[in-house]
């Protein structure tokens, strides 16, 4: 991973900024160039909403190179309310207390390391809603 | 556009060939499938492949094969379509002849998984997906598809010994195949008993790590009967893609890819889901099997798992399916798969199919998808004559 791959990519795990189009206002993420619902190509970054729910999810066990200490964990699809959806780990939640449905919202978690590069890599995860 | 036909087919047994390289072992396959024709000489050369780049850091494989098999000179490429290489490959060699433009194609599909460790492997099937962002948040490919079986099951309340059912299916028909890498039955219970790779799938509703080779010969029908006595044709070829990450996708159980693909080849082939008489789908992960099965019209939405289960997909049942042991038994050499499906209805078409042979069968349709049905690759190929 070199480091100006990491940094582009940054606003939207960092802050959940997607795009909308502008014409069917259909919303996106990550952002994107071209509305794939009606074919605009008249997109704004928003940032979208922080909560959500679960529509399904898995617990990884066999897990890719970087992420072995993580493991086991959970991650899932996520309907941010305004319809959106995000994939995203579901984090603060013991694993056989996850259940699709759940309330969940954003919050800003450390996500791997890439040794070679020295990248600190952070992002988005989802946990239970705390009133 | 001119009607393609089948005149040659090879493959290796899907193994750890700890001691061959890729290139001899798509040798290997390419060399039974050009003797089957009785050719030394082919007019362009489609190579098959996912990762080469990534396990063996070895890219422009058109070149290196072409000259591998004796061929230095012809046009030759490498099609990537993640595990839909071997098919979209097929589909290539398929338009290049019929098109009128060459006579003669090689099409062979090839994958050395072992040349990389476990995790290295799960990291190189998630290129399949978005890397930038999906890759990021660890999920791994099984477990995308364990998304959709969870999902599958809440849906349509069905058990996950039916969901399961196919990958029993694949290895009782794979004990038979001596070219698969599973050679041995298994019941559901060892299923249900095995360790979650990714909640709900477990160890045995996933095809393991394996490499393999698989070779075609392509040529106008009008001049196959000069080359074989029982030329194969292929009545359709149809890829399509769709949303190519999982999540965005309006509807997660729908495998849109493959739905259009198939209705391209019903359509341009005449035929219908009821016309089939034996079937290779791409079942990487049983979900994965159980909806191609309902995305073919073979089964209704909703439906597939328990049609699974109910022991229709069996040799001997109303639509023998991975009757060589499918992606689970017979195994998934990724880029080399889509391929092997080909050479597989071509044994049964032509009646070589030995202890799994479907007695007359005359048409074949195999589907093969890459990533999440994001490419999908549908075939039918139907008997010549007789």
């Amino acid at each position: 991973m070199s480091v100006p791959r990491y940094w582009r990519e940054t606003p939207y795990r960092y802050r959940l900024v997607g795009s909308r189009c502008k014409d069917c206002g259909s919303m996106s993420y990550p952002p994107r160039r071209v509305c794939r619902k009606c074919g605009s190509r008249e997109l704004e970054e928003i940032e979208l909403p922080r909560r959500g729910k679960l529509v399904t999810y898995t617990v990884i066990r066999s897990p890719p190179s970087g992420y072995e200490e993580y493991a086991p964990y959970v991650v899932g699809i996520i309907e941010l309310e305004g319809g959106v959806r995000v994939l995203s780990q579901v984090v603060d939640c013991p694993i056989e207390e996850v259940k699709t449905g759940m309330e969940l919202e954003a919050t800003f978690r450390k996500v791997t390391e890439d040794g070679d590069s020295g990248i600190i890599m952070y992002g988005t995860k989802f946990r239970p809603i705390i009133e | 556009m001119r009607r393609v036909a089948i005149v040659g087919v090879g493959c290796t047994k899907v193994d750890e060939h700890w001691r061959v390289s890729m290139r001899d072992l798509f040798t290997e396959a390419a060399l039974k499938a050009l003797d089957g024709a009785g050719l030394d000489r082919v007019d362009a050369l489609y190579v098959g492949n996912m990762f080469s780049d990534y396990a063996q850091n070895q890219g422009h494989l058109g070149a290196m094969m072409a000259d591998s098999i004796g061929m230095p000179g012809i046009p030759a490429v490498k099609v990537e379509a993640a595990c839909a290489s071997g098919g979209v490959a097929v589909h290539e060699g398929f338009k290049a002849v019929a098109s009128g433009l060459v006579d003669y194609v090689l099409v062979g599909g090839v994958e050395k998984m072992t040349d990389i460790q476990t995790p290295e492997v799960t990291t190189a099937l998630m290129m399949a997906e978005n890397r930038e962002y999906t890759g990021f948040t660890g999920i791994t490919f099984v477990g995308l598809n364990a998304l959709i079986s969870r999902l599958y099951m809440e849906t349509y309340e069905a058990k996950p010994e039916e969901v399961a059912a196919i990958s029993v299916n694949d290895h009782k028909h794979a004990a038979t195949n001596p070219y698969a890498q599973y050679q041995f039955p298994i019941t559901i219970e060892t299923v249900m008993k095995s360790s979650y790779i990714a909640d709900p799938l477990h160890l045995f509703e996933c095809c393991g790590i394996g490499d393999g080779a698989a070779s075609l010969v392509l040529c106008p029908l009008e001049k196959a009967q000069e080359l074989s006595d029982s030329p194969v044709e292929i009545v359709a070829s149809a890829a399509a893609t769709q949303v190519h990450s999982l999540y965005e996708r309006d509807d997660l159980l729908r495998f849109g890819a493959t739905e259009a693909a198939a209705k391209e080849a019903y359509g341009r082939s005449g035929l219908k889901p009821d016309d089939i008489d034996v079937l290779e789908v791409h079942d990487a992960f049983s979900i994965v099997g159980v909806l191609a099965i309902e995305a073919l019209g073979i089964a209704k939405r909703g439906e597939g798992a328990r049609f699974v289960a109910e022991g229709n997909t069996a040799l001997g049942g109303k639509i023998p399916t991975n009757t060589f042991g499918g992606l689970k038994a017979r195994g998934h050499p990724i880029g080399g798969t889509g391929v092997y499906q080909i050479v597989e209805l071509t044994w049964q078409l032509r009646g070589d199919a030995g202890k799994n042979q479907v007695p007359d069968a005359r048409c074949g349709l195999a589907q093969n998808v890459g990533g999440v049905d994001s490419t999908s690759a549908v075939h039918i190929l139907r008997r010549v004559g007789k």
